[in-house]
């Protein structure tokens, strides 16, 4: 397949380049010829989604930074004066702090397709650490960012959040003061967070380059899950995944688009229009929808260090998920029992969303301590349990075997209704 | 229909061990939802709220959820995804806000100058120095006072309570109704605040007989932070606010203010949504393209 073959600079100039640093050719055996499999769906665009997604967070942020004040007294109206003064700043501003929000739907979509389509399995563990390193790092980045603005959320939420540290033993009430700059959330606060709001998307980029090298090396997982048996079981990148995935990222653009330009205050809770107050509590102190599971997980414990170790273990126990999970098919197309513990476990994150968002006493506070056991449980009890009583369904010889017949069923005319 | 009997058939069909759990966290929420409905704190809630901080506690302590009465939805010209505001009414809210809101609130994030804006009230240049000039504005430079000019501030009026600055008000409040933030993505509702304030100004009412009202409160279900306010109601029919001829109704002096500070509040809204238009149409051709494109070029490999 000509398309298939390594990048020859035909130039001189472009020979002369390439002895000395090939990058050309780098770009081109990762992102023009390199051989991806015929058989990706919708669900694998979501990566190049949130490459897309990151360069225009910090394509705005860059521009926010220009005009936004890093100062307690100073950052809510800097905020509003970009809303109101700086040419298109509602723009710009309407785009960072939806895209936050629609960065986190990727990702979501992103993660829950690897999980479902065992994309964390040998030989691809570093790829998956890295992606689950990928959004702890992002989880922070949103979370400082969230704090920028100033408003009474991003005040009780940075009081909240900085507070769970004091529960560690011994380093705790250290490690809080050194967070806050002094003895409450106040001005030093608010600076150091600007400052590793603006420094946590670059380590991000590196992270996203090592992602992207642990996964060139392996290459892509499939959603059949099983290895790539010849030439004939692969296309090259460019022009079919490029096609694919600039068509993905059209229709979630129009999604994104839907938030900023129809209702960019949606996801945003009304308190953070009113500028933060250390003297009054809102009612309910709520995160970002984002955060809302892990929330729930933090309050489901009857213990403030407990609740705390939850919270951190909820995502610590993804990093595991490698060796949780033994079973050597990846592909839950062939997992029947896997398949419905992966969808239960979807809901079971949907619905401690929901409950993050609601007030924690009575029922909600039981029904979040039932979820988030049974969260835990999904990884620890039941992934490796699974592994061991399940019997697969057999696996297709290659990749192109079903492909091709499907093509056949097709053309037979036998829809898949 | 058939085929969605065959649907669900197939969905049951496998019994495993997977719908057993799932039946098992399902019934155990099914248990425990309708003590959620009840208004008393389980003692255990208290140790458990993790918000760290002691007067937060008070709110859990078995009161009702404020506001009582959830806001209507109103018609406004500036909802939907054409939605724009209308100046005259702006103006007419510009009104209100002057005699009587701004007696006591201040709206200290709107420059006079952006009275004049096209997509806003739309004020003439002579009209808009004249309420700048109306003002009397301490000068940032000099610390003496002066008459206002068009890139001055609303200045907020020296009233002991200090109540709230109005300026982002219609964005600063908003009142959940069960679920139907599902269904306000697709209507594009961003109205909430607005529904509020017309909701609150037009919502004082008698307090019920059972009720005790503290005195230099004002009963009102709509107030979202208790059953009473200290703010009286502001306005009430003919209060010979305008001399176009609208109606001199509570109504609406509610609505016109309510619009004003819409406006006040994302002066930006008719631009954002003209250029979403543009944006929208822009991305579906795009997006079409990007279809044709993508089976123009996987159309060999099937």
């Amino acid at each position: 397949m000509e398309a298939l073959r390594p990048y020859e600079p035909k130039s001189r100039i472009a020979k002369w380049f390439e002895a000395r640093l090939p990058v050309v050719g780098l770009v081109h055996s990762s992102f023009v010829a390199y051989p991806t499999p015929r058989n990706l769906n919708y669900w694998w665009t979501l990566g190049g989604i949130l490459a897309f997604m990151l360069a225009v967070m910090i394509a705005t942020g860059v521009v926010l930074a220009m005009h936004y004040v890093p100062d307690a007294g100073l950052a809510f109206n800097s905020v509003d004066s970009i809303m109101r003064d700086v040419n298109y700043g509602w723009l710009v501003r309407y785009i960072h702090s939806n895209g936050a929000s629609m960065f986190f739907v990727a990702v979501y979509i992103h993660m829950f397709r690897g999980l479902y389509y065992g994309s964390y399995k040998s030989p691809r563990e570093v790829l998956w650490i890295l992606g689950v390193l990928l959004y702890l790092l992002m989880v922070t980045t949103a979370f400082l960012g969230y704090v920028l603005p100033w408003g009474q959320m991003s005040f009780w939420a940075a009081t909240v959040i900085t507070n769970l540290f004091s529960a560690l033993p011994v380093v705790g009430e250290a490690i809080t003061t050194w967070l806050w700059g002094g003895f409450a959330v106040e001005g030093p606060t608010l600076t150091r967070f600007f400052s590793l709001h603006y420094l946590l998307p670059f380590m991000i980029v590196g992270v996203v380059l090592l992602h992207i090298w642990a996964l060139h090396v392996p290459g892509n997982n499939n959603p059949l899950g099983i290895k790539i048996k010849g030439r004939q079981d692969v296309v090259p990148f460019h022009p079919h995944y490029t096609s694919k995935d600039l068509f993905g990222l059209a229709v979630f653009m129009i999604l994104t688009a839907w938030f900023v330009f129809y209702v960019p205050n949606y996801l945003v809770h009304p308190d953070n229009y009113i500028p933060a107050n250390p003297l009054v509590t809102p009612t309910h102190i709520v995160p970002e929808w984002y955060f809302l599971p892990f929330y729930a997980v933090l309050r489901a414990i009857p213990s403030k260090l407990g609740g705390v170790i939850a919270f951190g273990g909820a995502i610590v126990v993804l990093f595991f998920i490698p060796w949780l999970d033994r079973s050597k098919v990846r592909s839950a197309k062939f997992r029947p029992l896997y398949r419905q513990f992966f969808w239960i476990l979807v809901a079971v994150c949907i619905g401690l969303g929901y409950l993050g968002s609601q007030v924690a006493e009575g029922g909600y506070l039981i029904a979040s301590r039932i979820l988030t056991a049974y969260y835990f449980a999904h990884f620890l009890i039941i992934m490796p349990l699974v592994s061991w009583v399940e019997k697969p369904k057999p696996l297709p010889a290659s990749i192109s075997e079903p492909v091709l017949d499907e093509g056949k069923q097709a053309g037979a005319g036998q829809g898949k209704s | 229909m058939n085929y969605l009997v065959r649907l669900v058939c197939a969905a049951v069909r496998p019994v495993c061990p997977a719908w057993y759990a799932l039946a098992a966290v399902a019934a155990g929420v099914l248990l425990v939802a309708p003590s959620a409905s009840g208004q008393e704190a389980e003692p255990a809630a208290a140790a458990v709220d993790i918000t760290l901080v002691d007067d937060h506690d008070e709110a859990e302590g078995g009161l009702p959820e404020y506001p009582l009465e959830i806001p209507d939805w109103q018609n406004w010209t500036f909802d939907g995804p054409f939605g724009t505001y209308n100046a005259a009414q702006l103006q007419r809210g510009l009104t209100v806000y002057r005699q009587v809101c701004g007696n006591c609130h201040g709206l200290e994030r709107v420059a006079f100058r952006t009275l004049a804006s096209e997509s806003g009230p739309f004020m003439s240049e002579d009209q808009m120095r004249a309420v700048a000039a109306a003002y009397s504005i301490v000068d940032a430079d000099t610390g003496e006072r002066r008459e206002g000019r068009p890139a001055d501030y609303f200045p907020t009026p020296p009233f002991p309570s200090e109540p709230p600055d109005l300026s982002l008000m219609t964005k600063a409040r908003g009142v959940g109704d069960g679920f139907r933030w599902i269904l306000d993505l697709f209507t594009q509702y961003q109205e909430g605040g607005v529904d509020y304030v017309y909701a609150l100004l037009t919502g004082y009412q008698q307090a019920p007989e059972d009720y005790e009202l503290e005195p230099g409160v004002f009963y009102n279900p709509y107030f979202a932070a208790g059953e009473a306010l200290s703010m009286p109601p502001p306005l009430r029919d003919g209060m010979s606010l305008y001399e176009d001829g609208t109606p001199e109704t509570l109504e609406q002096y509610a609505a016109d203010v309510g619009a004003f500070l819409m406006w006040s509040a994302e002066p930006t809204l008719v631009d954002r949504k003209r250029l979403g238009f543009q944006v929208m149409v822009f991305l579906i051709v795009f997006t079409g393209l990007a279809y044709l494109a993508k089976r123009q070029v996987w159309a060999k490999e099937h």
